[in-house]
């Protein structure tokens, strides 16, 4: 049972690695990152239950604190880009080559 | 709860006192705050600096900031003296609080020292740099301040989990100071490639973490040690598959290859200083990182992480010599430079050996000096507006300005690993720990793209100091532009970080020496 729980986090952390690598809108990625630290979480959760830990559970609120603020930097920077470059995507910002 | 459980430990004679005395108040950990006051004065330093900004009238002096970054930077430094000896001394020796969360050795406190250092010098040569810009305010020094608490917290982590809290303040910090310059769309460019390369980073650190905890059962680095040195592990799926991750974004957070796409461009698109910050303090922190989990709580484990540094050390060596050769963007070249010394740092840390760890040290103590200088002048020269761009733009400076020439080569000749400098001793200390555990190859391969290295240096100081007709002939061209304006602040971080280098090559035995006792002590905690 709890090996189905680990696949679950499994899928979801590779949903979120290819999404990251597909897709090319700033958000979309952004939100592609957050659903793979999701998938970590569930995979903590599965395990602490498994190893009858409760130390995975306590992590999964740091990762969630974390998650939060990185989503609030994460944001205002997407949104100075877009304010200056309405509709950009990720092959726009290409200034920096080499 | 507790309580009730606590009242049912048999009371013999040696827990008696204790139950006594918390059977009649809630039991809290013991924290040894004093041993923690580098990273409280940074922390303290930057929540308070906060509240003050908001509080006080608007109209500061500008210097005001910058001179309070670099009072508690060198108020933590001295902090760390009296600290380094309390945690050397056989007496007391080092100590670990919060049930083992967090450990307090000579390698935290060296690691730390470095990353204040990074800070004071960052923050002189920030101190123009932004008032140039239009830039100048607390915000900047504030970010200064909690990447180096992260960074110092990385240091002192006896525990995966307070790992990745210190590596995400950092990573955080950094990718608003990346993008700080909200004018030029280059730093924003910068800033969001950071954030979603690092933030995927991050996710491949915690999901290494998360595999590590299913295979160990812990996340406290020195469980994990007693936990391997009790198995011996034939074939854990789950443990390789977590040091791997692991390894990974370590790999990125270091800049090594192939986990290196990031460094140039956002070296060359943050603020310069900030380029000079990253390379300095994020570089060592996140190598402090490395060691403390690889070297110390997975030393027993050394055969299979091994293979994987090997490849990351020899990739960023090619890389980062090789590829630095063809660019002609000076940020872009010192950045890939910073690729090719990360392959050198990690030969210490391929070795996995205490001499392996104190080369490293003592490899990323010469190179904060280096990095932060080269990225400084690069900031004084570029002038308002980044009129340094191209190598050629580089022509002439030397009639211009001698003085800062001088020392840019000085600097740049440092990195190429001449002898009299900090780069020489360095070298020599992680290829000396490399052949120490027979890794010719690893040796040879260091030493081939040294040289390599060495034509993109000689690049830059021959663009400086010849000013000669161009490639095809053209009239020689002087400095152009606008003047360069060299504020005392500058002199005096350019001043710290010359003298350090050739201290570092002319006398290191001194730092040598520290860098040799800077040994990881994981101790169970004593409830001290």
């Amino acid at each position: 049972m709890q090996n189905s729980y680990l696949m679950l986090g499994a899928a979801l952390f590779a949903i979120g690695s290819f999404g990251l690598l597909i897709r090319r809108n700033p958000l979309v990625m952004f939100m592609c990152i957050e659903l793979m630290l999701n998938a970590v979480n569930i995979t903590f959760v599965a395990f602490s239950k498994q190893l009858d830990d409760v130390a995975g559970q306590a992590v999964v609120f740091f990762v969630l604190v974390i998650a939060a603020a990185e989503v609030v930097v994460g944001l205002g920077i997407i949104v100075a880009i877009m304010r200056r470059r309405p509709n950009v995507n990720a092959d726009d910002l290409s200034l920096m080559k080499g | 709860m507790i309580l009730q459980v606590l009242a049912q430990i048999p009371t013999d004679g040696v827990t008696a006192p204790l139950v006594e005395e918390s059977t009649s108040r809630l039991v809290t950990p013991r924290i040894p705050w004093s041993y923690l006051t580098p990273q409280l004065i940074l922390f303290l330093g930057a929540v308070i600096g906060v509240a003050l900004v908001a509080l006080l009238p608007k109209r500061l002096p500008k210097y005001l900031s910058a001179l309070a970054t670099v009072v508690l930077a060198a108020g933590t430094l001295v902090s760390i003296v009296p600290l380094w000896g309390r945690v050397g001394n056989a007496r007391e020796g080092a100590i670990s609080a919060w049930s083992g969360a967090i450990g307090v050795d000579r390698f935290g406190l060296f690691v730390t020292a470095l990353i204040c250092l990074a800070v004071l010098v960052t923050a002189l040569f920030a101190d123009s740099y932004l008032r140039r810009e239009g830039l100048d305010g607390p915000e900047f020094y504030l970010l200064l301040m909690t990447a180096a608490f992260g960074a110092s917290i990385m240091a002192i982590s006896n525990d995966l989990i307070v790992l990745f809290v210190g590596v995400e303040i950092l990573s955080i910090s950094s990718y608003v100071l990346t993008a700080m310059h909200a004018r030029r769309v280059t730093s924003q460019e910068a800033g969001l490639k950071y954030l979603v390369l690092g933030g995927f980073a991050s996710a491949v650190l915690l999901y290494g973490l998360a595999l590590i905890y299913g295979a160990t059962g812990s996340t406290n680095l020195l469980q994990i040690q007693v936990f391997l040195s009790e198995r011996v592990l034939t074939s854990d799926g789950l443990l390789l598959g977590g040091l791997g991750l692991m390894m990974a974004g370590f790999g990125f957070k270091v800049g090594a290859a192939p986990f290196h796409m990031w460094t140039p461009d956002v070296y060359q698109g943050a603020p310069t200083p900030v380029s000079g910050f990253m390379a300095s303090a994020v570089k060592t922190a996140a190598f402090a990182g490395m060691i403390r989990v690889f070297v110390v709580g997975f030393g027993s484990a050394a055969e299979l992480w091994r293979p994987i540094v090997f490849v990351m050390a020899v990739l960023s060596l090619l890389v980062g010599s090789i590829v630095s050769v063809v660019q002609s963007n000076v940020k872009r070249m010192l950045a890939y430079s910073s690729i090719a010394h990360a392959g050198f740092i990690l030969l210490g840390v391929h070795s996995a050996t205490e001499r392996g760890t104190s080369a490293a040290l003592f490899y990323l103590a010469s190179y904060t000096a280096m990095a932060l200088g080269s990225f400084g002048i690069v900031a004084l020269a570029a002038r308002r507006g980044e009129h340094l761009q191209k190598l050629s733009d580089l022509r002439g400076f030397a009639t211009a300005h001698p003085g800062l020439a001088l020392a840019f080569a000085l600097l740049l000749f440092a990195q190429s690993g001449v002898p009299l400098t900090g780069g020489f001793i360095a070298k020599l200390g992680v290829i000396g720990a490399a052949v120490d555990q027979g890794d010719w190859a690893l040796a040879v391969v260091a030493m081939i793209t040294a040289v390599i290295s060495t034509f993109m240096y000689l690049r830059i100081i021959v663009s400086m100091f010849f000013v000669g007709g161009g490639d095809h002939g053209e009239e020689p061209a002087g400095f152009e532009g606008p003047p360069v304006n060299v504020s005392w602040t500058s002199m005096v971080g350019l001043g710290i970080v010359v003298v350090a280098t050739l201290f570092l090559g002319i006398l290191p035995g001194t730092v040598k020496h520290w860098s040799n006792q800077a040994v990881v002590e994981m101790v169970r905690d004593s409830g001290r």
